[in-house]
């Protein structure tokens, strides 16, 4: 929006830095969340160390008008909480962005900046913490916060709101205190010249919310019915096992921090043998873990809801950074063959809707489902609108609630059509539930008879089939195609690459440039259908991923027989950022 | 009324002529019987070895799980359906050795469900490799040489872990086995036995003959179970003079009952279609 000559309207993209245990992540949300109070999208992403002090960690908050799907690369106004932040971003602020920070920690000049255009705001924020406030060094970030309010001519109100909401009243006085302090410093000490404002929005429709993926993967097993969620904390999934856990007694549900992640989906699988919807989150190590435990729920016909967030491996890897290396990894995971569904998420609300899914197909199927995800989607927050909690249905399957009115012995294994029996769990009347990690007959006794080793393999990969049809008939979508069909190139990718992918497209469209995407959310079943279709009709295709050796064109490979024209592909920990992409496929055009 | 006959399957049992397993199936069966427990009410998980097959053999529910995750198996359907009797069975390669970790975990939690070991100090279904309680010195196709390392003491760590039942059995006298397992079920919290069972093919050293010598009976020596110091104690005495029967036995909240919630309906009964999340959504507002 181009306001009077040379201002920038809700456009900005700001970042918040400082040591790691300085509250950078929590002063970013505060922000972010005033932010879209006042009717404005944001989308916030942290970038944090695996240690507790010390280190560089920063949020980085975009806004906008309209929707934003990931962050930028430039900075608008950086909000320095120590020296060292101002270094390390100073060369990724726009010209004449503007930098806060504390003049106590710094000194800046435009020699020592080597920049002429920024705009500096030196507040003396541990001062006025320690002075004025008398309070703790912490203060210190609502006090910068107070001030970037200032800064974009903002409406201080909201953000007092938004304190006022999010701490106990003693502490959301003194930080409203703070924030008003901060407001006042920039009001009086420095002229009106930073380019940037943010103003209110109208908000039409349903207010919205501000969340993270894990909440929304969290929020959509909750919704699903999920009654025991078990885990073991391992970056970047523990968000869900803290989103469960405070949610544990409202609703009525048993959360389990459990001595490890192998135990952790052995309890899983208990519970939904015996009955209820059981989940369990963890990232690539501890999928590791439950990779036996995985093939038993696989041969036992177990519903199981498994979500991995991937970091950069192999091994510990980048503890807190992001990756899609895994893919490979979840499809073959475990020894022997045995069907399961992997859905790859691309934003939040995906994060939501596919969860609620995934129970749906691990009962109506009987079988593990893999949400693959990864630090970038399940850390970052993004405004978004309230979720439809009626969109997804929940199914239960097969499932025999009360008594058993068969006339034959029940079978908990029974060979049918599409290869999915009655579900009976145990306490049923009328019934005795058996099964095992071993070769088993119908009933699920023990076999190692050849033909029923057969008859079993069978029925169980029989399964997949009939959900790819049902995939396909429903028309569920498996895949999702952004932008028109007449275009000079299509970009193929699954994951969190689908918000930076947006963004970069949006760039391209200023420049005439049309290109699609085609957006795999189904990994397994492999929707090979439509990835055909579309790949037919590319003139070119560009794969997008975050991993070294481009999984899904491998995929593509054996399921569509084709090759990719070309590989756009990051390692290095960091999700990409829009301009770059935007550049690389200028580059492959 | 639960009667032996509704406990059979028409499985044919594959274990060694005079293997301890016969003892502790015969046990629990009756065990069944005396309490009057309905088949669709009990559910047994059993793990990886020559005990794992006893899932076939009983007409109960079971899950059959993979080797050494009895105990978190036996938890996730125990959390999900209070109302169920869960028993879990395990070998001591299976719980003392690759499940080992589970052990105190579950101990400390006091999960209201039983464990059974069948404890033959060897890997028999592997034909015969040493295990964590297999003694010192004894020579298997693992240990040519006789083992270097002592074997582990379970009774003591349960005690120390703070186990609120514990105890020992010997699959050569199931009745007093059969007892131990009323007791142990009867009990509201983790419920142990570690259960002698001879593995008569590749245990040449502790045979039945070795265990019938060395046992005795803790209650026929006026042990007092309440006392946790005494139990320990006991839980040492091996050479020559090997106890049998409850070593600790408390009354303690268990897992669920710790929860507030955990008081209601079993979460298996609990069908809800229509879960309110509007107020989570509100809170992100």
């Amino acid at each position: 929006m181009i306001g009077e000559i040379g201002m920038k309207i809700n456009e900005l993209s700001i970042l918040i830095g400082g040591e790691a245990g300085a509250g950078i992540a929590r002063s970013g949300f505060l922000f972010a969340k005033t932010c879209m109070r006042g009717g404005l999208h944001v989308f916030g992403t942290n970038d944090y160390q695996s240690l507790i002090r010390g280190g560089h960690n920063f949020y980085i908050a975009r806004i906008d008008n309209e929707k934003v799907h990931s962050q930028t690369d430039y900075i608008d106004l950086l909000i320095a909480l120590n020296a060292e932040t101002v270094m390390l971003h100073k060369d990724g602020l726009v010209p004449d962005g503007g930098i806060i920070y504390d003049k106590d920690d710094i000194t800046l000049s435009s020699s020592t900046l080597d920049r002429k255009d920024l705009k500096l705001y030196p507040i003396p924020l541990k001062k006025i913490v320690r002075e004025e406030l008398k309070e703790q060094l912490l203060m210190r970030n609502t006090v910068a916060l107070g001030a970037v309010v200032a800064r974009v001519d903002y409406d201080l109100t909201l953000l007092e709101g938004v304190l006022r909401d999010t701490f106990r009243a003693e502490v959301a006085e003194s930080n409203i205190k703070a924030a008003q302090i901060g407001y006042k410093y920039i009001k009086e000490n420095f002229k009106n010249d930073f380019e940037y404002r943010l103003k209110k929005m109208e908000i039409v429709g349903k207010r919205r919310i501000f969340l993270s993926g894990n909440e929304a993967v969290g929020l959509g097993a909750i919704r699903a019915g999920c009654k025991l969620y078990a885990a073991y904390p391992m970056t970047p999934s523990t968000g869900v096992l803290h989103f469960m856990a405070a949610n544990e007694r409202k609703y009525n549900m048993i959360v389990m921090q459990s001595e490890g992640e192998i135990a952790a989906i052995n309890m899983v699988a208990g519970a939904a043998f015996a009955g209820v919807r059981a989940m369990t989150a963890t990232s690539g190590g501890g999928f590791c873990l439950m990779s036996e435990g995985l093939g038993m729920t696989g041969i036992t016909e177990t519903p199981a809801v498994i979500m991995l967030a991937q970091r950069p491996g192999p091994s510990t890897g980048l503890p807190t950074y992001s990756s899609q290396g895994d893919l490979r990894f979840v499809i073959h995971a475990s020894q022997g063959e045995f069907p399961r569904v992997v859905i790859a998420p691309g934003d939040i609300e995906e994060c939501f809707y596919e969860t609620m899914r995934a129970f749906n197909w691990a009962e109506k199927y009987q079988l593990p489902v893999i949400l693959l995800t990864d630090k970038y989607l399940v850390e970052s927050q993004m405004s978004v609108e309230p979720f439809d909690a009626n969109r997804v249905k929940i199914e239960r399957g097969t499932l025999i609630t009360g008594e058993y009115g068969g006339e034959e012995e029940y079978k908990r294994h029974k060979i049918t059509e599409t290869g999915v029996s009655p579900r009976a769990i145990p306490l049923t009347k009328g019934t005795v539930v058996r099964t095992t990690a071993n070769e088993h007959n119908e009933y699920g006794y023990t076999t190692e008879d050849p033909n029923m080793t057969t008859k079993m393999m069978d029925k169980r990969m029989r399964k997949l089939l009939h959900l790819a049809k049902e995939l396909e008939e429903e028309n569920m979508k498996t895949t999702k195609l952004y932008g028109s069909e007449e275009v000079e190139a299509t970009i193929v990718s699954w994951g969190s690459t689908k918000g930076p992918i947006r963004e970069a497209m949006k760039l391209l469209h200023r420049e005439g440039i049309a290109v699609n995407y085609l957006q795999i959310l189904y990994l397994q079943p492999f929707p090979t259908g439509i990835v055909e279709k579309i790949m037919d009709k590319a003139k070119k295709t560009i794969v997008i991923e975050n991993n070294k050796t481009s999984q899904l064109s491998s995929l593509i490979r054996e399921y569509v027989l084709r090759d990719v024209d070309h590989k756009i592909l990051k390692y290095d920990g960091r999700p990409f950022n829009p301009s770059y992409l935007y550049q690389r496929i200028k580059d492959v055009l | 009324m639960t009667t032996l006959k509704d406990l059979k399957t028409p499985i044919n049992i594959v274990w060694c002529p005079g293997c301890g397993n016969f003892g502790i199936l015969s046990a629990f069966k009756n065990a069944l019987v005396e309490l009057d427990l309905e088949r669709e009410q009990v559910a047994m998980v059993t793990g990886i070895g020559c005990h794992g097959k006893i899932v076939d053999y009983a007409n109960v529910n079971g899950f059959h799980g993979i080797h050494g995750r009895v105990i978190p198996l036996a938890t996730g359907i125990k959390l999900a359906n209070k109302n169920l009797t869960v028993i879990g069975f395990a070998g001591d390669a299976d719980c003392y050795d690759e499940g080992w970790g589970h052990f105190s975990h579950a101990i400390r939690r006091n999960i209201d469900i039983t464990l059974i070991v069948h404890d033959n100090m060897i890997l028999g279904l592997t034909t015969g490799q040493t295990t964590a309680t297999s003694q010192k010195g004894f020579k298997t196709k693992s240990t040519p040489f006789g083992s270097i390392t002592p074997p582990l003491n379970p009774i003591a760590h349960a005690l120390v872990s703070n186990g609120t039942f514990v105890a020992r059995g010997f699959a050569g006298d199931p009745k007093h086995l059969q007892n131990l397992i009323v007791q142990a079920i009867k009990h509201r919290g983790f419920s142990y036995i570690d259960v002698f069972q001879p593995c008569v093919t590749f245990n040449y050293l502790n045979t039945h003959e070795w265990f019938r010598k060395s046992v005795y009976k803790l209650e026929e020596e006026g042990h007092d179970y309440t006392d946790r110091q005494k139990a320990l104690e006991k839980s040492f005495e091996w050479d020559n003079r090997i106890p049998l029967g409850v070593f600790y036995k408390e009354e303690r909240l268990t897992y669920s009952n710790n929860l507030p919630h955990g008081k209601g309906m079993p979460l298996a009964k609990i069908l809800e279609e229509n879960i309110d999340i509007t107020p989570l959504l509100e809170s992100m507002r």
